[in-house]
């Protein structure tokens, strides 16, 4: 119980611990959708473009995070109208979008110096600076993308599932898609400092997919992926604590591990002659 | 009588590619429409600009406002690994309709149920749509269709991977929702339908209008107008057999000579040897 209890005595790993359960919960509701548009790739992008984001706020002197989260949004929503307008298919258009908004980020640290260190932590997270405040935006972030996914949740269902026969059946696919993209910018930016830019990827689809492994329920893979991505927010933190290695790698690891399983259990599963399919 | 959707002198093209040209076409309240034409003629191409899904490169496309439509799109498009159940695919189709709470009400539930009885797939309201047959699936998706009481019903090669006992349900179903409402002496024009398909026997038998396409409409009127060897031979760039039997029309390929004689056996005559009457 003393092991359990001992890293509580820290306000650090409490605000720390608070910050990575509601990441990982967020990431996991967020990543089905992710996941089942087979954007899979999206979070590693988005969240190096609002990188480049965060250095441009710190070079204006903008708050970061409505620096980050406008630019965040608009290099969603790019992406979002590129794939649907264009020939270009999700991949590369994010591939392109994402990977030049982050170079220009790299290209702002270069010419000042100066602040290279703080963007370390950008990079690979940190939860050791994690404060009461930043617990309170995350949050209200959650809160904020759970009610919009209730209001919107057959809407978001349907446009998942066909987003061209969604239109057709009077649905504003487009505001679908931007509400999502403002979501994904929010839940991104909230993660950076928990999870950093390189590991926000792996915790957004990482749980989803693991539910879908386990499930062929919608409504379940919501569940099961966000119960996932909270529960492994929790070990994760524990494991970084007395294992002293970083919070958003230790995470991501027992993640990996979680999917593992669920691997090994489908494919037992698919020997006794019950398949569960993915498509990621 | 205004047309729902009426287009002038249409064309559509993806980039400098033509897909469809000069196409002038009305649908009227009430109309069962077949679109017929070989492959990569610009069917689907026709349904979207239809559909409002792409608008045309040149050329006009009017449309009835508020017009309420629903859509059963080619199976192969469909991602069957998707996690819904064939009866969570059927209640999209009220989604416009339906309030904010992401779970249906029990009258919606209802609702498609009884839909899903009509179409003989009640029982498989809690399968996932995967587990399905093809032609299983199809009705799902014409469910989907028809929860949404729509205006126009627009299908895309229906019958396409089903057997053919299911695909003459489909059509048969089809027929009778294009007359339903008129034959209940509502005064009202029975919903329209327009689809696409590659049988042609199918739809001379239930689609009282069809349009024959290849990037250009060659013909339209109604079957025994459109399916006559010149028409069928200018669209498919190949011959074709068109046989007419007590009004019934028949479009048949053309047998190989050289194997048509050898494959038939010649009759026996006199009974079957070893089995004297």
């Amino acid at each position: 119980m003393n092991l359990l209890l001992t890293p509580f005595q820290y306000e650090f790993f409490r605000n720390g611990t608070l910050a990575a359960v509601l990441v990982g919960a967020l990431c996991g509701l967020i990543g089905v959708y992710i996941v089942l548009r087979g954007m899979s790739y999206i979070g590693h992008g988005l969240s190096h473009a609002i990188f480049g984001g965060a250095v441009i706020a710190f070079v204006m002197q903008w708050n970061f995070y409505i620096g980050a989260g406008l630019w965040g949004f608009l290099a969603a929503l790019l992406i979002n109208q590129t794939v649907r307008r264009t020939r270009i298919n999700a991949d590369a258009a994010i591939g392109v979008i994402t990977t030049a908004s982050f170079a220009i980020g790299v290209a702002l640290i270069s010419r000042y110096r100066r602040f290279t260190q703080s963007f370390d932590a950008a990079l690979f997270g940190n939860i050791l600076g994690v404060t009461q405040k930043d617990v309170l935006v995350i949050a209200a972030v959650t809160l904020l993308v759970v009610i919009v996914i209730i209001l919107l949740y057959k809407q978001l269902l349907f446009t998942t599932f066909d987003s061209e026969v969604a239109q057709v059946y009077g649905i504003s696919t487009g505001w679908v898609d931007t509400w999502f993209a403002l979501l994904l910018a929010a839940a991104i930016i909230v993660s950076m400092q928990v999870l950093g830019v390189t590991m926000i990827a792996a915790a957004l689809v990482i749980p989803a997919i693991t539910a879908r492994l386990l499930t062929d329920s919608f409504h379940r893979m919501i569940l099961i992926s966000t119960s996932l991505g909270a529960l492994t927010g929790l070990v994760g933190m524990y494991l970084s604590f007395y294992v002293d290695v970083s919070s958003g790698a230790t995470i991501v690891l027992v993640q990996a591990v979680l999917f593992g399983l669920a691997l090994l259990w489908s494919s037992w599963r698919h020997r006794n002659g019950r398949l569960i399919h993915t498509h990621v | 009588m205004r047309p729902l959707i009426e287009l002038q002198n249409v064309t559509f093209g993806y980039g400098t590619t033509p897909v469809l040209q000069e196409i002038d076409l009305h649908l009227h309240p009430g109309q069962f429409m077949a679109l017929v034409g070989p492959s990569g003629a610009g069917k689907t191409t026709l349904l979207k600009l239809m559909l409002g899904l792409i608008r045309p490169s040149a050329g006009n496309l009017t449309r009835q406002s508020a017009l309420r439509l629903a859509y059963v799109p080619q199976l192969e498009t469909v991602d069957w690994n998707f996690p819904v159940t064939a009866e969570q695919v059927v209640l999209m189709g009220r989604t416009k309709q339906s309030g904010w709470r992401p779970w249906p009400s029990r009258a919606e539930r209802q609702h498609a149920r009884d839909i899903l009885e009509q179409l003989d797939v009640g029982n498989l309201a809690q399968r996932h749509i995967r587990d399905l047959s093809g032609g299983q699936q199809q009705r799902i998706f014409l469910a989907r269709a028809l929860i949404a009481e729509p205006e126009l019903l627009v299908l895309d090669e229906p019958t396409t991977g089903v057997d053919m006992r299911s695909a003459e349900d489909i059509f048969h179903w089809l027929a009778h929702l294009s007359t339903e409402r008129s034959r209940q002496g509502l005064n009202q024009a029975g919903m329209t339908i327009v689809l696409t398909t590659h049988d042609l026997n199918m739809a001379a038998a239930h689609a009282p209008w069809m349009v024959c396409l290849n990037q250009r409409i060659i013909a339209q009127g109604t079957p025994e107008e459109v399916l006559t060897e010149p028409i069928l031979s200018e669209a498919y760039q190949g011959e074709m057999m068109v046989i007419r039997q007590n009004g019934v029309v028949f479009v048949q390929q053309k047998p190989h000579p050289h194997t048509y004689k050898e494959l038939i056996p010649e009759p026996v005559v006199g009974g079957v040897p070893g089995h004297e009457q």
